[in-house]
């Protein structure tokens, strides 16, 4: 089995067999990093830029590392050190990518659709780390494989995404993702930062975060942007922690087994206490080791790779 | 007189326009015969045998001539963004698209704020077959803070007022701006929108916002001020007209307006009745970036309810002609607008009259007897003696759109590559005709 498109622009479109497929292959190279020398020659020869028109050093990272143990030739581009800075236009960008016969191009960009953009305007495959607050999809895919290592089975499952819906990417793919593997879906953060409509995506909204404790498997707890606090859609960060933070007494009140996730960078203290971030609950390192295999994963499958049989492992 | 040669614009000696359908919403015309037009003027209407006329014949068989077509809202960009659009490749675009008349929006480089730029406009259209008609600026440099010389602006040729691109703010400016302009009979043409609720938007607020993470333009930034507007010109009993009308809401506030008698008219153009914020997950904004964007299902069904009971009085393109550089580029960074007088007559014959919904004299009322109306510009007649101010087109008339072959400098349509059943052929006015491709 291969996957059905040469680009991951988002999930909104991912099929349940491509997912699943993703997340399988992601198991395999999962083992291939716990071996003493983590490296594989699969993609020797294949060259990746890694364009970064926000700074992300956790996800440009685990690219970069996702292709070094890939054998992968990668180069990276980040907006500090760009030219774009300059005035150069994307367009322009896209159109030297294209002259540099670059064969995968991983994208982080503030504008919704800048790689779906890049997809029609060049050869390579592209790779969405983030597009503004449209899609993260190898963020929801690495979040998908941690809670399939985490709980018995994704379909059923009751995961609450916590903070800023509104603006948040992550939150956008996790609800795509979630839906289509048969989990269910709620959101829960002030009304002003969840987007107009959201429960026509298939989440259900929390106003509370003790119902969302209350009824949840599982919480994804998103960052919350310290600066829209001064754009008025919450008073203050205090308040905030008071209404949303995810805190151990909180924590403490739920019914059933909770797992605590985090796509961080974490605000300890507001949107989640330092005892709930470090407790056995949380599962926010694991989903940072995930997130190599999985991204070993996607350059694979787009590199046309095939499903690998049961116990099959990379040379 | 030369050979009438399609894509040309020639003056006219004599010529015969045989066996057309004339029609005429106005007069209540709906007939087939010959139209003898000798230079600038239509000498008889009749049964004229071609075998033995001497001029030109031109064969309308199958076409419609009707009084000539007005897009009341364009952006003819000059002077200043002149690599975007002139007035005379605009002039071509609407003559081109069916067009005998434009009104030309204020918000140039300067804006049109004084007499001299007036005349300008005005002289740059001089000897063009399209009637240039400017639309003034309510407030000098469009700052939203002095009135201009409306006095002045007026009696120099400017149809209307409007600050186009944006709202005057403050409504206590804007009710003195419709009581003044209202001394010359001009109406104001407000491009409505409260800014506090729109502002660093890029498309409708919405289900599909949410999908796409885009910030949201939200549908009551726009009723909220159709509201204001309509409220101001009641109190003082001057005439508004808004500007593209894209919500359910205004077109509900509208109606409600004009059931007591507010003196308001409006338009909306031929994309928000057949788009909506759905096309806007294709992320080309070369396409489908405009203001105000492309709403719901909802909204494009209460527009076209609007059209029909007579809420909505006028099709307008908002032609907006823009560079590449300036839409070819991520949805959020590119400009705003679309160009509309090439493609106006063909869409809305395609998606308003050929499903049934709308018949052609109603078409001629919303795109040449009412924008002339709200605009204060003489009626058009067809009969002997009359000037010949025409527009010709073929209801029937199968054409794809290529914007490479547009007249209009802008390539920023929606409509690339969508095949048309119906066209515009030919334009006649100031004693010219231009025959299309
Ligand atoms: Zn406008």
């Amino acid at each position: 089995m291969q996957l059905q498109s040469r680009h991951l622009l988002g999930l909104e479109n991912v099929t349940r067999d491509d997912i699943t497929l993703i997340l399988d292959t992601a198991v395999s190279f999962k083992r291939v990093l716990e071996r003493p020398i983590p490296k594989v020659p699969t993609l020797r020869g294949k060259t990746v830029v890694n364009l970064f028109f926000e700074p992300s050093t956790r996800t440009r990272i685990s690219f970069e590392l996702a292709e070094k143990r890939l054998s992968a030739d990668s180069v990276n581009f980040s907006a500090s050190s760009s030219s774009l800075k300059k005035g150069e236009t994307f367009k322009d960008t896209a159109r030297n990518i294209e002259s540099m016969m670059i064969d995968f191009v991983v994208i982080r960009h503030s504008s919704p659709g800048a790689a779906h953009y890049l997809a029609n305007n060049v050869k390579a495959s592209i790779i969405n780390a983030g597009d503004g607050a449209h899609e993260h999809p190898t963020q929801a895919l690495l979040d998908l494989m941690t809670l399939r290592e985490n709980r018995e089975s994704l379909k059923g499952l009751k995961v609450v995404i916590v903070g800023d819906i509104e603006h948040s990417r992550v939150a956008r793919s996790n609800i795509y993702g979630l839906l289509t593997m048969g989990a269910e879906v709620g959101v829960c953060g002030p009304s002003t930062l969840l987007p107009r409509e959201v429960e026509r995506l298939g989440a259900t909204i929390y106003p509370h975060i003790e119902d969302a404790i209350a009824e949840a498997d599982v919480l994804n707890i998103l960052r919350i942007q310290l600066e829209r606090q001064g754009k008025g859609l919450f008073p203050s960060i205090r308040e905030y922690r008071n209404l949303f933070g995810v805190t151990r007494e909180r924590v403490e009140r739920a019914h059933k087994p909770l797992t605590i996730m985090h796509p961080g960078p974490m605000n300890r203290g507001v949107e989640i206490d330092s005892d709930v971030a470090d407790s056995d609950a949380s599962v926010i390192l694991q989903q940072v080791t995930n997130g190599v295999a999985v991204r070993m994963a996607i350059l694979y499958l787009l590199a046309g790779g095939k499903a690998m049989a049961e116990g099959e492992e990379h040379a | 007189m030369p050979k009438l040669n399609s894509d040309q614009t020639v003056h006219i000696e004599k010529l015969l326009l045989k066996g057309a359908r004339i029609l005429d919403s106005a007069h209540k015309l709906d007939e087939t015969a010959d139209i003898l037009i000798q230079k600038d003027t239509i000498q008889e209407i009749s049964s004229i045998p071609s075998d033995t006329f001497k001029g030109t014949v031109l064969d309308c068989a199958g076409l419609v001539v009707a009084p000539g077509f007005c897009d009341m809202h364009v952006h003819l960009r000059e002077p200043g963004r002149e690599d975007k659009e002139t007035i005379e490749t605009g002039c071509a675009a609407a003559a081109a698209g069916g067009f005998t008349a434009v009104a030309c929006m204020p918000n140039t480089k300067p804006p049109l704020d004084n007499r001299s730029l007036i005349e300008f406009v005005q002289e740059r259209a001089e000897y063009l077959l399209t009637d240039v008609h400017p639309v003034a600026a309510i407030t000098k440099g469009l700052k939203g803070e002095e009135l201009t010389e409306m006095g002045e602006l007026a009696e120099a040729g400017a149809v209307a007022f409007s600050d186009d691109g944006r709202p005057v703010f403050d409504s206590d400016q804007f009710r003195r701006a419709l009581e003044y302009a209202g001394m010359f009979n001009r109406p104001i043409i407000e491009h409505s929108e409260e800014l506090s609720l729109a502002e660093g938007g890029h498309m409708n607020e919405g289900f599909v916002s949410t999908q796409l993470g885009l910030k949201g333009i939200p549908p009551i930034s726009e009723d909220i001020a159709v509201a204001r507007n309509v409220l101001i010109a009641e109190y003082v009993g001057k005439p508004v007209h808004i500007a593209h009308v894209s919500t359910a809401g205004s077109v509900r506030i509208i109606r409600e307006a004009k059931s007591r008698g507010v003196p308001v008219t409006a338009e909306t153009c031929p994309h928000y009745l057949i788009f909506t914020d759905e096309m806007v997950k294709t992320f080309d904004p070369n396409k489908y970036k405009m203001n105000p964007p492309l709403r719901t299902e909802a909204d494009r069904l209460a527009l076209l309810d609007g059209l029909k009971d007579g809420t909505i009085d006028a099709i307008a393109t908002d032609h907006a002609p823009h560079t590449i550089d300036d839409k070819d580029c991520e949805f959020d960074v590119a400009a705003f607008g679309i160009i509309g007088l090439e493609t106006s007559i063909g869409s809305v014959l395609s998606h308003l009259v050929q499903n049934g919904k709308f018949k052609l004299p109603k078409i001629i009322e919303l795109m040449s007897v009412n924008p002339r109306k709200i605009l204060g510009l003489d009626p058009i007649e067809i009969k002997a003696g009359a000037r010949a101010n025409l527009t010709v087109f073929d209801p029937k008339a199968e054409w794809t759109v290529d914007p490479t072959q547009f007249k209009s400098k802008g390539r920023n349509t929606p409509f690339d590559g969508e095949t048309f059943t119906g066209k515009a052929v030919a334009v006649l006015n100031k004693g010219m005709v231009y025959l299309g491709r």
